[in-house]
């Protein structure tokens, strides 16, 4: 059964009931296809079984996030079994993806084994390119300088960068370091104004895919899940056609759609987090086993060139 | 037993209750003008949250925050400088001696929605 949105009171191009819809999926493996600023979700299984077409683009990557390798409690004791797995889904794709995105958290407490775990697993990935964002996780103790000297490009500042692939520019943001008592995520004004001059020779037709660890929409403030001058950033991108945003940070998916905005979050490779406010803290949700890997997985994005159209695929572990 | 013999064997009991009121609630950081002052003060970190959310000492006093989330969690001065922890994992603790009086406000530098206070008399 295919799931159309059908009432939109909101000029956002998406309702209060298919995105409640979209998220009701979340875990059991949700498509989100953006068309014409119309947002439509069906369910995996559906699309698998229809065999959409039209999502095969010009371009094709994954979304990886919050492996927080080093983890070993309750909710998921083996962290890496768990990223393995994804990275098998991964290369079991049908269409090879071009690159693979990391949004941040790779390690739980920021310490070397963990990065060095992380960096020898992501080898069996059959991708040629692996991108990375820190996320708090990667920070904790010398504010990132393990991180960057590892994972980061040749970036700007505190590690932020971008890059062009298949005619789309990619850029990395980094909103996770100094952060003040009492906010949220928080990307400072030296970052913004490198965004400013980053896209300012690009063409509006240009496809911009921006990713951060933090979500750079306000999901839910009161626990931290919001970035305090994305709306700055966000005000950069206003003229471009298509805008996609990818976050992790809150280990589940989320879609909204503003304008020509497509905000998404992906699930997390090791453990899952409550629904904003469904519990007292975001701490990690402990879950039976049998149910784990229902609630962890990656991200397939896709893009047509022209069409303004991308796919966004959510797959649990099983 | 006679009355007065039970009136001063009252006032005796009487006089140590207070002593262990004055006694815990130093224990729970309230000042005891006169009483045993407290070397060392508790503050869990449990669910992304410190407690006691305000904590008042006399000056002197050590205080110890312990983490027992799942999660790792800092505890940091508002001005980064007064006093910073490292990263605390699950079980690990963190202690500053407070020697000035004042107020001192304090979060988590990993998840900054965590704030608190103590208060040095």
């Amino acid at each position: 059964m295919s799931e159309y949105i059908q009432e939109n009171f909101n000029p956002d191009g998406v309702d209060r009931r298919g995105f409640l819809k979209c998220m009701a999926w979340a875990g059991t493996g949700a498509l989100c296809v953006l068309q014409g600023g119309v947002l439509k979700s069906y369910a995996l299984s559906d699309v698998l079984r229809q065999k959409v077409g039209h999502l095969k683009g010009d371009l094709s990557f994954v979304q990886i996030s919050d492996s927080h390798i080093g983890f070993n409690k309750d909710a998921n004791p083996d962290v890496t079994a768990t990223l393995r797995e994804a990275i098998a889904k991964i290369n079991a794709l049908p269409t090879p993806p071009s690159f693979v995105l990391h949004t941040g958290d790779l390690t739980h407490l920021s310490k070397p084994e963990e990065f060095d775990t992380l960096a020898e697993s992501l080898k069996s990935l059959k991708t040629d390119q692996i991108f990375y964002v820190p996320g708090e996780h990667d920070v904790l103790n010398d504010n990132g300088q393990m991180f960057h000297e590892r994972f980061g490009r040749q970036g700007m500042g505190d590690g932020w960068y971008s890059f062009d692939q298949q005619g789309a520019h990619f850029i990395g943001l980094v909103n996770v370091l100094n952060l003040k008592a009492g906010g949220l995520g928080n990307l400072g004004s030296d970052q913004l104004e490198w965004l400013a001059k980053d896209v300012s020779q690009l063409k509006s037709s240009t496809p911009i895919v921006v990713f951060a660890h933090i979500p750079l929409w306000a999901v839910y403030p009161q626990w931290g899940w919001g970035t305090e001058d994305s709306e700055q950033a966000l005000s950069y991108l206003k003229r471009f056609g298509s805008v996609t945003v990818l976050n992790g940070h809150i280990h589940q998916t989320m879609q909204k759609v503003e304008g020509n905005v497509t905000f998404h979050t992906a699930t997390s490779t090791a453990f899952p987090q409550p629904q904003p406010g469904q519990a007292d803290s975001p701490g990690p949700m402990k879950v039976p086993a049998e149910k784990l890997r229902g609630l962890l997985g990656i991200t397939d994005v896709n893009f047509v060139r022209g069409k303004h159209t991308l796919g966004i695929v959510d797959s649990p572990l099983d | 037993m006679n009355s007065r013999r039970a009136a001063w064997l009252s006032g005796i009991a009487f006089a140590v209750v207070v002593a262990f009121i004055l006694v815990a609630g130093g224990q729970k950081g309230l000042a005891s003008p006169g009483g045993p002052s407290p070397t060392s003060i508790e503050v869990k970190i449990d669910n992304f949250t410190f407690a006691p959310g305000t904590l008042t000492i006399a000056a002197g006093t050590t205080v110890v925050w312990t983490n027992r989330d799942d999660v790792p969690h800092t505890v940091v001065s508002d001005d980064k400088t007064i006093f910073k922890s490292r990263a605390l994992d699950t079980g690990e603790k963190f202690s500053y001696t407070f020697t000035k009086p004042g107020k001192y406000d304090y979060f988590c530098s990993v998840h900054p929605k965590m704030t608190a206070e103590v208060v040095v008399q």
